[in-house]
């Protein structure tokens, strides 16, 4: 199996940890050489699944935990957004997200659901498994050109 | 990690300047006073986003109820001075054609932004 480093945090599903883990994320990306674009891509993405778990997995009175995991690979860093509360139907939210047309009347417009749109645009893989509560799994590689898992294929950069 | 809004109410026009991040914890204090501004008849609200370092959605939510607010109101909302990361996400979702948006302008990149 291929070998990575594992990082794991747990924060209470409270709007102001969302900031907190946005720096741990940038030490993260940053020291495995990430863009500068790259890292406000990351940021967003990740910002957007922890808000998606804070808003809805729990009501106020019970407040929950996040569990959030980055596996960090010589050429990807993988990022778990996890919660443990109730879960969402997937096919509803596909049908809700997406950009906005600009026909579309202005007291239609959402005001919410941008969420996992942005992940989809920004990261390079995200995987979701709502059996048990909500799992997001996002990957973003580090050079883009890299892509292909087969090793000896890969002789674009050094 | 937070977010300064500072308001200077003219007699037409209202400036918001806001500086840090818009994100979950601090769009609700945002929602609250930029409502309160595009509830008004009339006003033309500008909010200045060049010190915002980051943004995501819930930071396009909150713009979004104050645009429907000012259209019911006959008021305008313009944001000025979007930093070029932030400006991203406005074209990504297809906002910027809807809301009255405008990226910052450097000095050296006046004609090709984004």
């Amino acid at each position: 199996m291929e070998s990575f480093d594992f990082v794991e945090m747990k924060i209470p599903a409270k709007a102001e940890y969302v900031g907190v883990l946005r720096l741990t994320l940038s030490g993260i990306a940053n020291r495995m050489g990430f863009s500068y674009e790259d890292i406000e891509d990351l940021k967003v993405a990740v910002s957007e699944a922890i808000t998606n778990a804070v808003t809805h997995a729990y009501d106020d009175t019970e407040l929950g935990e996040i569990t959030i995991c980055f596996g960090i690979y010589p050429n990807r860093l993988e990022i778990m957004v996890a919660d443990h509360g109730g879960s969402f139907n997937l096919k509803d939210i596909k049908n809700k997200i997406g950009p906005y047309h600009p026909k579309e009347p202005i007291e239609n417009l959402r005001e919410g659901g941008f969420g996992l749109f942005l992940i989809d645009t920004l990261m390079d893989k995200v995987q979701i498994n709502n059996e048990y509560g909500v799992i997001v799994l996002m990957t973003k590689y580090l050079n883009e050109t890299e892509v292909d898992f087969s090793d000896d294929q890969i002789s674009t950069t050094q | 990690m937070n977010l300064e809004i500072e308001v200077s109410e003219g007699q037409v026009e209202t400036i918001v300047k806001l500086s840090g991040e818009i994100d979950a914890y601090t769009a609700t204090k945002l929602k609250e006073t930029l409502l309160t501004l595009t509830n008004q008849l009339d006003k033309l609200v500008i909010v200045d986003l060049e010190h915002v370092n980051y943004m995501d959605s819930t930071g396009l939510g909150v713009f979004v109820s104050a645009l429907k607010a000012s259209k019911e109101n006959d008021s305008h909302l313009k944001l000025i001075q979007i930093q070029k990361r932030v400006f991203r996400l406005f074209k990504i979702t297809g906002l910027d054609e809807i809301i009255d948006v405008h990226a910052i302008v450097r000095g050296e990149n006046k004609n090709g932004i984004i």
